[in-house]
């Protein structure tokens, strides 16, 4: 009987202090951030969307070799002799055209192990991260400056070079051939 | 019906010229158009008022972005969507009661606002076993709720359904016992009149009367009427963590929404009828606050009852169907039998 009575007793105190806690509570300033309206601060150093001043890239290849899950494609093609494509912002001088410089941030896993190889740094890390998009192939983000016309320019001249280089190979290992022609007396022997 | 009748041939002096069949059928079907009106509004304001009350008890904000200020117009755009969804009906159910079910909920709860006084004129039907009535028919809902879980043909719902049963059949005793108690105070069942002899200040109200008997009787009646409209901690027939959302799993659009009307319209009763029966029901807290027409204070006290609700729901866990037995059985009507002993006495003394 003594039980039951302090089960009520107890029961009531209970929920009376319970009550109390949440009446408390329902002034307490609410720790929700609005966000779309208020964003907040992100942390220094925090690693969102890749960014690539293609200015300063030279083409190095630094940043898509050491990308753990391949996603930055790069592709180079060699400045001509006279050609000259001016320095970077840290002065060294820039002796490839960047054709082609994409980021897939759907595959990107923000390590930002691309950031730190880079001589020029000019690839990097930057605060915004509110890039979703309705089509995964939005996510594929093209850096490099260079029209379709210019690009076919250049593969073009690189092609002729390389046609002529093989030309010059050939004729060389012509001339060669017809030189190992001539009769060799120590495998005549043989 | 004659009060309202009179309040009506007041506003409108023509009507009393009509023919009395046509003029009870129009005020009937009009005051059933303001009740209604009333529960859609209330139930509106009152999911909003929860989301928020819930919210802040927690640290949150609740709903912010619809409607600009606070978020107030969440549950009419909520609404809207309810509207406009696929009415779906189970391939397996009971086609028949699985439609009807949620209208014989809905209208068990717009049964009752018939006779709630909501101020010193105006009663949609003075009924002078009112009391009496609206403990009848508020227990009607139950059929309602059962035939919804047993036409689902979900076990989730059978279970809810089989829940409530004995829920409200436990807990209609100490409603009836606790009530039982302030008949024996006042001598009535008519509601106006326990009103009426309510009149004067705060401690004229029912519940300070035989202090603190009556005082206990309320709140056995606040919490077994917790238990009659299954709100936390008594939420056991639609226990979301155990029963997915219980009788009315199955339901949704339209007919899921008059489930909700009819539980936020219980809500308004049952906080109605504790404010009529305990709390003075439209009677000022002082009597020179007077010229404050009775609407105001009838609804106030109602709204504050209706907080407090809200304030149990999040504050307490659910009760296991033991803990609700054992509080309904050794708790609550024992002691509601022994507060009805006692006032007899001090009465007769």
């Amino acid at each position: 009987m003594k039980n039951y009575f302090k089960n009520i007793y107890q029961a009531i105190v209970t929920i009376l202090i319970g009550l109390g806690v949440t009446f408390r509570h329902l002034f307490v300033h609410a720790v929700t951030i609005q966000y779309p309206h208020v964003k907040r601060e992100l942390p220094p150093r925090s690693r969102q969307k890749l960014f690539v001043n293609i200015d300063d890239c030279i083409g190095c290849l630094q940043c898509a070799r050491a990308c753990p899950v391949d996603c930055i494609t790069i592709e180079t093609i060699k400045a001509g002799k006279d050609e000259d494509l001016g320095v970077t912002s840290n002065g060294q001088k820039k002796r490839l055209h960047v054709v082609k410089f994409d980021i897939d941030m759907s595959l990107c896993c923000y390590c930002a192990d691309c950031v730190f190889p880079c001589p020029t740094e000019c690839i990097y890390m930057t605060p915004e991260y509110e890039f979703a998009t309705y089509n995964r192939e939005d996510l594929l983000i093209h850096f490099a400056k260079y029209t379709p016309e210019q690009i076919d320019a250049l593969r073009q001249r690189e092609q002729q070079k390389k046609e002529a280089l093989a030309k010059a190979k050939a004729a060389r290992a012509n001339t060669a051939a017809s030189e190992s022609k001539k009769p060799n007396p120590n495998t005549a022997k043989s | 019906m004659v009060p309202s009748l009179g309040f009506f041939f007041k506003l409108i002096p023509g009507l009393a010229h009509w023919p009395s069949w046509l003029v009870i059928t129009l005020v009937g079907v009009v005051l059933a158009g303001l009740i209604f009106a009333f529960i859609a509004l209330f139930a509106i304001v009152g999911i909003w008022l929860e989301r928020k009350v819930s919210g802040h008890m927690q640290d949150r904000l609740g709903p912010m972005e619809v409607g600009g200020w606070h978020g107030w117009a969440q549950t009419i755009a909520d609404t809207i969507k309810l509207l406009i969804k696929e009415d779906i009906v189970p391939e397996k159910a009971d086609k028949f009661l699985f439609k009807i079910a949620p209208y014989i909920v809905f209208s068990a709860t717009m049964g009752t606002f018939a006779v709630i006084p909501w101020s010193r004129k105006f009663i949609p039907a003075d009924l002078n076993v009112g009391l009496l009535y609206i403990l009848s028919i508020s227990s009607l809902g139950v059929i309602g709720i059962i035939m919804g879980g047993w036409a689902s043909n979900n076990k989730w719902s059978l279970y809810g359904a089989m829940r409530s049963a004995a829920q409200i059949i436990s807990y209609e005793i100490p409603i009836s016992l606790s009530l039982i108690a302030v008949i024996l105070i006042s001598g009535t069942l008519d509601m106006q009149e326990i009103v009426r002899q309510q009149s004067g200040t705060l401690f004229s109200w029912n519940v300070f009367h035989y202090f603190p008997f009556a005082f206990i009787a309320f709140i056995i009646y606040f919490i077994a009427s917790l238990a009659e409209v299954n709100r936390t901690p008594f939420d056991l027939p639609e226990a979301e963590s155990e029963l997915v959302a219980g009788f009315h799993t199955e339901y949704s659009g339209m007919r899921w929404a008059f489930f909700q009307l009819a539980e936020y319209g219980n809500m308004f009763v049952v906080s109605a009828i504790s404010t009529v029966v305990f709390l003075g029901g439209w009677q000022p807290i002082f009597g020179f606050l007077s010229f404050i027409p009775g609407v105001f204070w009838f609804l106030g006290k109602a709204f504050i009852l209706v907080f407090v609700q809200m304030w149990f729901r999040w504050t307490l866990p659910r009760l296991r169907v033991d803990q609700l037995m054992y509080t309904s059985w050794k708790v609550l009507t024992p002691f509601s039998f022994a507060l009805i002993l006692i006032i007899a006495f001090w009465k007769v003394l």
